[in-house]
């Protein structure tokens, strides 16, 4: 029981930092179509953001919300207005373009992520904050975990809402739909795209943050981010919102799981799992 | 054998050109005679690149799904050669690994390719990853090592090994240019829909093309992984490796056989410039030649040579002559 429990607790810890990490993926393929290979990339950019604002600065943590956020945003808009748009122009359609934007992608990957190693060099990197534990029944949590579920879950629902509530977030929805029908109905399909591509910067941006509260990161460790990413993304359903939040939270619970076991079998897991889900269900849990 | 007489022999373009690569494959074979002892590994390393990049055209190069497994394959064979090496010879250890390549693309394939779209690319993308993890764990698991010394040849071996499975591979791709497989693969690409329309069976086609793109791959990951020394996962199932034929063949051009070609020889030659002199910048350089590649000329440096004779030929005439977009 307590170990189950402890399972249960952990797990939904990973999930939702994976939750985060998948819905700024999906959000940018779901609606721009770009497979954003450099996803990881700016999650660790973020990472080392935070951690230079807190030991350098002594600024909390969370204020590294408010500047990595607007930073790896702003990047993702430029990136995509002036490269991906091109791309976009270029390709004769949309198989075409998701295959060019995945190579233009990649190129970025390595400009980024060399850029950050001539920085920070290629040590692990990390900070202590709130390391003392937490008392939840029987078990024991890190105190930094707790916290970082809490936001994590704050920005899922807040993210949710935007996409429900608001004329944005229906203008989204519309052109993750049918971009064509969309753009006829006037919704202004190019700023919408750019906008998707850097809201989901943005959310990578967040995850960083909470990514470099809880564990100890690399420049080179945002591959590892990346895939978890595209494995959430297809067990939830390709572009599918809420399907990213529960493949997350599943795929999280199953991967502590087995760490708890053996870590070294955790990826081949996580690819198992996706391989079955590829024969019986290839759209997702939650696809349409 | 009415194909190999077409492909060979049916007019005078494809006897020169019979007669080209015969006479580039007599060089390459006779270089060794003539070259200084380092000589031998640079060229095997750079055929290794040009099979890499030649053998991924073959299949995402016609039907434009992507594949991001290069890495997966090449590591494959490196790992194979690291296992078995030390006691079979090299050439046995290769076609074991060019088989071996060929079984996990078939099931990769069956898997991934009955749907379309970004499905394949995830899967292939992470299978590198996968291999590389879970050989890992099996080794440290099972054996309580991270990797495994491999026993070396000397570089003309090496580059002689390399040079067969070229040539091989260089026929396979004369050969199925001209064959109802290569055409099929080609009507997949253009429009899926209209080549099952007309009887291609698209899955079947894909499924085979991508399994025989991936045989070459091991075979020479096997022969390079000798030169090497000593292989454990990390470096046998490197992710550049993934990415680079893709890069390659675009850079060339994938309208002929000879893009891929062109496209890694350039590269390769580029790189090992950029390595030397800039290492802390090649990286950077790398990246950033690849977004000027895809956004400036997509159709590579043959397409750069169309166009520029297509711009020639209307000056002349007046009048736009063949494709210029």
């Amino acid at each position: 029981m307590t170990l189950f429990l402890t399972v249960l607790i952990n797990g939904c810890i990973l999930g939702s930092v994976y939750a985060l990490v998948a819905l700024g993926l999906n959000t940018q393929y779901g609606v721009a179509h770009i497979l954003n290979i450099a996803h990881g990339e700016f999650i660790i950019l973020s990472a080392f953001i935070t951690m230079t604002l807190y030991a350098g600065a002594g600024l909390h943590p969370l204020v590294a919300l408010a500047v990595a956020g607007p930073i790896v945003f702003a990047i993702s808009f430029v990136l995509h207005r002036t490269l991906y748009k091109r791309v976009k122009d270029m390709s004769a359609n949309i198989g075409e373009f998701e295959g060019n934007a995945i190579l233009v992608a990649f190129g970025i990957y390595f400009i980024v992520q060399n850029l950050m190693r001539d920085k920070w060099g290629s040590a692990t990197s990390g900070y202590q904050f709130m390391a003392f534990p937490v008392r939840i029944g029987p078990a024991d949590i890190a105190a930094n975990n707790l916290f970082v579920l809490l936001w994590a879950v704050v920005i899922c629902v807040v993210y949710y809402l935007f996409l429900m509530r608001t004329r944005t977030g229906k203008a989204i929805r519309a052109a993750a739909q049918d971009a064509g029908a969309a753009a006829l109905l006037g919704v202004k399909i190019n700023t919408i795209m750019a906008l998707c591509f850097a809201i989901g910067g943005l959310l990578a941006a967040f995850a960083g943050v909470l990514i470099s509260m809880k564990e100890p990161f690399t420049t080179v460790s945002g591959m590892n981010y990346t895939t978890i990413a595209f494995i959430v993304v297809v067990l939830g359903g390709l572009g599918n919102v809420k399907g990213a939040i529960l493949g997350g939270f599943i795929l999280g619970i199953v991967g502590y799981a087995v760490s708890t076991y053996d870590t070294g079998m955790m990826f081949a897991v996580f690819y198992l799992i996706v391989l079955v889900l590829l024969i019986v269900r290839p759209k997702g849990l939650l696809g349409r | 054998m009415e194909l190999i007489k077409t492909a060979f022999f049916g007019s005078t373009k494809s006897k020169v050109q019979l007669i080209g690569v015969i006479a580039a494959l007599v060089i390459l074979f006779l270089s060794p005679q003539f070259l200084n002892t380092y000589m031998p590994n640079f060229l095997a390393k750079l055929i290794a690149y040009v099979v890499l990049s030649l053998s991924w055209t073959i299949f995402s190069g016609k039907t434009g799904y992507i594949s991001l497994a290069s890495a997966a394959f090449y590591g494959l064979g490196m790992y194979i050669e690291a296992l078995f090496g030390m006691n079979i010879p090299l050439p046995v250890v290769m076609v074991f690994a060019a088989a071996v390549a060929f079984a996990v693309a078939f099931g990769v394939g069956v898997v991934t390719l009955r749907l379309r779209g970004v499905y394949f690319t995830i899967f292939t993308f992470g299978l590198a990853l996968f291999l590389q993890k879970s050989i890992l764990w099996i080794e440290v698991k099972f054996f309580h090592t991270k990797g495994r010394m491999v026993l070396a040849y000397s570089n003309e071996a090496v580059f002689y090994c390399v040079l067969v499975v070229f040539a091989i591979l260089i026929f396979v791709v004369i050969l199925m240019n001209k064959s109802r497989f290569g055409l099929a693969l080609d009507c997949i690409g253009q429009n899926e829909d209209s080549a099952q329309h007309i009887g291609v069976n698209t899955t079947m086609t894909k499924v085979l093309a991508f399994a025989i793109s991936a045989a070459p791959a091991g075979a020479v990951g096997a022969a390079i992984g000798t030169s090497i020394g000593y292989v454990d996962p990390d470096i046998a199932f490197n992710m550049l490796l993934s990415f680079l034929p893709v890069l390659m063949a675009i850079f060339g051009g994938m309208r002929s056989m000879y893009g891929p070609i062109v496209g890694a020889v350039i590269f390769f030659v580029l790189q090992d410039y950029l390595m030397r002199e800039y290492a802390n910048l090649y990286m950077i350089i790398f990246g950033a030649v690849m977004v000027v590649v895809i956004l400036f000329m997509p159709k590579g440096i043959f397409g750069l040579v169309d166009k520029a004779i297509a711009k020639r030929q209307r000056n002349f005439d007046g009048e736009v002559i063949g494709d210029v977009k």
